[in-house]
């Protein structure tokens, strides 16, 4: 497994392949030369056998939540139930043409309503879209949508949103392609929303504020319903960022905290598989006075609004999350916050008893970050070591370096899928790596000494790119 | 009711009691008691899990389930090899998220790194990314990055699909620039309204290929008009034509983009499938999104890694062109497995199966009176028929022996054909046409 691993086209043969498709059942149609390539493309040539092996041997140097704990902070990497997988393959789901007719797709439309009138409930919203595509474009469409409510009012004056300093870095590009100007709110030491700075930026020209509540240092703003005010009384409107929600599922909804768009990540917190980097889908949460700036599918007829991506969403990430939702019901869907809370906070708890330090000593909600600053002055082991140093012992590392307010920071999300024994073993983990840190860090600067590489060389890698074969 | 959360009531109380807490409830006691919810929330009861599977699968059995579809209007009804899907389900590949961990990430780098390769291979490119949401979006963003501080506009095709110009307008929205919609001529880019467009503020310019109504366009001499006038050209093409016909860069393409989803990907009602976004080696730093890149360790062997990380917004934040993070990873996995599956060979057999039952269906259609091609020119697998009754009918006759019709426009249809459907299988749909073109 350790042995260095070729390309495909490094293994290629010329003349190997597998004869997949029939050669057409009549004289095959002459395309003008003008429309013909003069040389095919060169892709591998390989027998079936090795690309059934190729593919296998890189899924085993893949690391996913099925092969151990993977605690990545802000990204919620929780178990993805089998059951959803199955419901996503059902033929009927995955053979529906998008621009079918009506009546042929009424399955398609009745996942899609019944799974917007939960998240409505949810979120305490009055509409859904399930359009977006991920997050980060939910996030997109939610600027929009305070720029269209804007517009129509005749207040395009208003170009301020306003973005904590503790925020994913999705949310100020979000809103600057959205044609916004981005003011940082500042945070107190207490890791909060410093409400003073943000009663002092409010004025005619904000137009909203983006928050994640839980913020990024998996502290709940207390503070938000005053917040929520205040920015209403300056005429703006709250955009929920809702990476964090899996925190508080079932337990508050962000329509009630005073937001009146938000986003939800169905890859996080309805159990939908990350898929190394997508598909996601992020559907927009809205208040009524938002409605009419809901997406249209032009392909599907409708008069032209805003539009994200061809069709109507990621269809079989819909699946999924209706599926998780169906199995939970009323009752569990509380409880995943309870125990995501919970594990975060214990896991918290023991590693600070280990000697850890914690970014902000106060109970955490589903996550929360440590400060590695003494160590790294200390002893010289920074965060990254620490985090490599896990790897060697069968742990995907946390969340580095962020959120940036932080230094040396370790973020942590367990999240509710995980046993107590595999939070004590990370804990016990996490001691040995603390000892090794203060006994002998040079090995560290090194690791991981048993994965399939050591710490490959980033700076080579964007000096002279080397991005195809 | 099923839940996946793992602990036992005793599991629960002695971590409550490991931190000083009654009970769950005092793990929320940061969250204000006005917003703090005392009751359930208003959501049907829990289900097993056999049950779950019960209803979704009635969900999907509401849905009609047809033995041949002949619609494809950006999402096309390809065979998808079983090993591909089994491939792709490795739960490995499912599971993991972004490779930001590059040590214990190295299969998803390099499967990444092969399908950027896949892809420029394809395309004639110098760079590809690691993938989009989608066609439409990656139209939006290649136009993004040809904005400069002059030159704004853009310049799109009529001929596109109308998803993708819907995208294109909604995110020129965003920033507040321009997009111009260049007119259609008989099914084709219009070259002479063109050239009378290309003023000194247009960026770029993009055209589909093969385009909405099937028609393959003259790139070369739209993009050689553009070119011309100092405007940058972006191609978006259908990837399986690329099999059999010219690269972005034998037509002079800046920018290749579109829809991976006709490698391997199902329909499942449009999405998730990704789009593709390549580009030439002047403009690889304009690139969104995440690339992966060959390195070394430190003793020097062979690594992959997310590279030019200076681009993307989780560094640029505010200053960012670009706001994607999370894009359609395992769909462009699925596009590089089929792509190496098949080869190039295989590859060309599917398209040019495609490209002459397209053909013979066309030619067989137009034998029913009154069925005639719309427009004059070379296709692909897409064409657009007028027919003598309104569309509805001729896609009620199909849809009575499991057929979906081509898509209904006004006073035709818009036909695809793929790999899979059979020559019998067309005779047999041409039958129907016939017979509902007579009533």
């Amino acid at each position: 497994m350790n042995e260095p691993m070729l390309l495909s086209i490094e293994k290629s043969v010329a003349g190997r392949g597998s004869n997949v498709i029939p050669a057409p059942e009549t004289a095959a149609y002459a395309l003008p030369d003008a429309f013909r390539r003069k040389d095919a493309p060169v892709l591998p040539q390989l027998a079936e056998t090795d690309v059934d092996r190729h593919y296998t041997a890189l899924a085993q140097r893949t690391y996913g939540v099925n092969c151990g704990f993977y605690p990545l902070g802000s990204c919620t990497m929780k178990y993805n139930p089998a059951v959803n997988e199955a419901a996503a393959k059902l033929p009927g789901f995955t053979g529906a043409h998008p621009l079918a007719p009506a009546h042929a797709v009424q399955g398609c439309h009745a996942v899609m309503d019944e799974l917007a009138a939960a998240l409505c409930e949810i979120a305490g919203m009055d509409a859904f879209t399930l359009q977006p595509a991920a997050g980060a474009q939910g996030e997109f469409f939610g600027m929009l949508c305070v720029k269209k409510f804007h517009e129509a009012r005749g207040e395009s004056r208003r170009v301020k949103m306003l973005v904590p300093d503790s925020a994913h870095g999705t949310n100020p590009a979000s809103a600057a392609i959205a044609g916004f100007t981005v003011v940082s709110v500042p945070s107190r030491a207490d890791g909060l929303v410093d409400t003073q700075a943000l009663q002092a930026l409010l004025d005619d020209t904000v137009a909203g504020m983006m928050m994640t509540n839980p913020n990024t240092l998996g502290l709940f703003e207390k503070d938000i319903l005053a917040i929520s005010r205040m920015v209403h009384k300056a005429g703006g409107l709250m955009y929920y960022d809702g990476a964090n929600l899996n925190a508080i599922l079932g337990q508050a909804r962000p329509g009630d905290m005073g937001f009146d768009v938000t986003h939800f990540n169905l890859h996080k917190t309805f159990s939908t598989p990350h898929g190394g980097g997508g598909p996601g889908s992020g559907p927009v949460g809205v208040k009524q006075s938002l409605v009419p700036y809901l997406p249209t599918v032009a392909s599907l007829g409708q008069p032209e609004g805003l539009q994200l991506k061809a069709f109507s969403g990621n269809f079989a990430v819909l699946v999924r999350a209706l599926a998780y939702l169906k199995t939970l019901g009323k009752e569990s869907l509380g409880d995943v916050a309870a125990h995501a809370v919970l594990n975060a906070n214990y896991l918290m708890k023991r590693l600070t008893d280990a000697g850890f330090t914690p970014a902000i000593a106060a109970p955490c909600m589903h996550e929360f970050v440590l400060t590695l600053a003494s160590l790294k002055e200390s002893h010289g082991v920074s965060a990254l070591d620490v985090a490599k140093t896990l790897i060697d012992y069968g742990i995907h590392p946390p969340t580095m370096y962020f959120p940036l307010i932080v230094h040396e920071a370790l973020m942590f999300e367990p999240t509710e899928t995980e046993t107590r024994e595999t939070l004590d073993h990370v804990a016990d983990v996490m001691i040995r790596v603390l000892a090794q840190a203060k006994q002998n860090p040079d090995a560290m600067h090194t690791a991981p000494h048993h994965a399939v590489i050591g710490r490959p060389d980033d700076v080579k890698a964007a000096r002279t790119p080397v991005l195809h074969w | 009711m099923s839940h996946y959360h793992p602990h036992t009531q005793a599991d629960t109380s002695a971590m409550l009691t490991a931190l000083g807490l009654d009970d769950t409830d005092a793990l929320f006691a940061d969250i204000p008691q006005s917003v703090l919810r005392k009751a359930p929330l208003s959501l049907p009861d829990g289900l097993g899990q056999m049950e779950t599977l019960a209803a979704m699968e009635a969900l999907a059995d509401q849905n009609i389930r047809y033995r041949l579809t002949l619609r494809g209007a950006g999402c096309y009804d390809h065979f998808i090899p079983p090993l591909v899907s089994q491939l792709a389900g490795k739960e490995e590949f499912v599971t993991a998220y972004t490779p930001y961990q590059a040590e214990i990430s190295q299969g998803i780098l390099q499967a990444i790194f092969e399908y950027q390769s896949l892809i420029c291979a394809l395309t004639g490119m110098d760079a590809s990314n690691a993938g989009m949401y989608d066609g439409a979006s990656a139209a939006a963003e290649a136009a993004v990055m040809c904005r400069e501080r002059n030159r704004t506009v853009t310049l799109v095709s009529e001929c596109a699909h109308p998803d993708t110009l819907a995208v294109m307008r909604t995110y020129a929205y965003g920033t507040g620039h321009e997009v111009r919609v260049v007119p259609a001529k008989d099914g084709h880019t219009d070259l002479a309204a063109l050239q009378t467009m290309l003023t000194d503020d247009v960026a770029s310019l993009y055209i589909q290929q093969p385009n909405f109504f099937g028609i393959l366009e003259d790139v070369p001499a739209l993009f050689a008009a553009a070119k011309a006038n100092g405007v940058k050209c972006i191609l978006g093409a259908n990837p399986m034509t690329l099999a059999l016909m010219p690269s972005g860069a034998d037509v002079g393409a800046d920018i290749v983009c579109g829809d991976v989803q006709p490698f391997g990907i199902p329909m499942a009602y449009g999405g998730p499938s990704a789009g593709y976004l390549a580009a030439t080696a002047a403009m690889l730093r304009k690139l969104p999104g995440r690339i992966a890149g060959q390195t070394t360790d430190a003793q020097g062997r062979r690594a992959f890694v997310l590279t030019l990380q200076a681009r993307e917004q989780h560094i640029r934040r505010e200053k960012a062109t670009s706001n994607i993070c999370t894009n359609q990873a395992h769909c462009a996995l699925i596009a590089a497995a089929y792509l190496t599956y098949l080869g190039a060979r295989g590859l060309q057999a599917v398209a040019e199966r495609c490209l002459t039952h397209a053909h013979a269906f066309a030619q067989m259609l137009c034998q029913i009176d009154g069925v005639t091609m719309r427009h004059q020119g070379e296709f692909f697998h897409e064409f657009v028929t007028d027919l003598p009754v309104a569309p509805h009918r001729v896609q009620a006759a199909l849809e009575a022996e499991g057929i979906l019709s081509g898509l209904p426009l006004a006073g035709g249809m818009l036909w695809c054909v793929t790999e899979k459907a059979s020559l019998a299988q067309l005779q047999r749909a041409t039958a129907l046409v016939k017979e509902a073109c007579a009533q």
